[in-house]
């Protein structure tokens, strides 16, 4: 549990630390991470098979957020040459 | 005894490369400290008993996800990096606090759990699974109890497959 809280801390801290959004997609993936951890130390601790069924939903979409989200990158980049959060204002209201 | 060990290695060498993985200036070294972090996050998942995730963890991480990082990466192709050209300490003072706050928090838990006998639930038995080993476990309640969810997911790939594509295409 302890392992699975510092791997968790580390993956939030790096988001909100670092300014390239690919790092900060890496941390998003460290932080699920964390939560598989947890949940298949719960499964070997009850001896039950369910924690395992619901980390293998949480890697499936771990992969789609991240097919998703570095679609977006590309896109964005594409328009403008820039992969630090601070200049993404295209939604600005 | 020896488990604990293998444990405490591997938990020690998963938070050195998540370090490093949030700190390294160089974005394609941090995508290659993340894949050795994937790599012993799947050793301690064979440690707790679930070699087929594992196999699953090193396919999809490893393989799959960390490969689209490095494209994404190459593809990006940063000529000045982002982190160069403001002050890097704006958001690190509430990092550190709200991590002061975390740890504190973790503190008092790892105090009361080792004050607090520790209550261990009876094993609760899974009802009803015909089969044994780990890959049939998994196997059984996901095309039994978890159907629906399953398919559920494999909907939510194909529509985030399309979207990546729609993203990532130049021109429509």
């Amino acid at each position: 549990m302890l392992l699975s809280a510092a791997l968790f801390m580390i993956g939030v801290f790096g988001v909100m630390v670092r300014r390239n959004i690919i790092i900060i997609f890496m941390s998003i993936e460290l932080i699920l991470n964390a939560v598989n951890i947890n949940l298949i130390a719960f499964s070997a601790q009850l001896q039950d098979a369910i924690g395992q069924v619901f980390a293998i939903f949480v890697i499936a979409v771990a992969a789609a957020e991240a097919a998703v989200g570095l679609g977006i990158i590309l896109a964005f980049y594409r328009n403008k040459e820039t992969v630090n959060i601070d200049e993404m204002n295209l939604m600005r209201w | 005894m020896a488990q604990a060990i293998a444990f405490y290695t591997l938990a020690a060498l998963i938070l050195g490369f998540a370090i490093m993985v949030v700190t390294t200036r160089n974005t394609v070294h941090s995508v290659l400290f993340l894949v050795m972090n994937f790599l012993f996050v799947a050793a301690l998942y064979v440690l707790l008993g679930a070699q087929f995730l594992a196999v699953i963890q090193i396919l999809v991480y490893a393989g799959g996800i960390v490969v689209l990082y490095l494209f994404v990466v190459m593809l990006v192709n940063l000529k000045r990096p982002p982190e160069a050209h403001q002050d890097p300490h704006r958001m690190t003072r509430l990092g550190f606090g709200m991590a002061a706050a975390v740890l504190l928090e973790l503190v008092v838990i790892a105090a009361y759990g080792a004050t607090a006998p520790s209550a261990r639930p009876p094993v609760a038995v899974t009802a009803a699974i015909p089969v044994s080993g780990n890959t049939e476990q998994v196997g059984w309640l996901l095309y039994t109890n978890y159907l629906i969810p399953f398919e559920i997911a494999s909907m939510l790939l194909l529509v985030a497959m399309i979207g990546a594509i729609v993203l990532a295409k130049r021109e429509l």
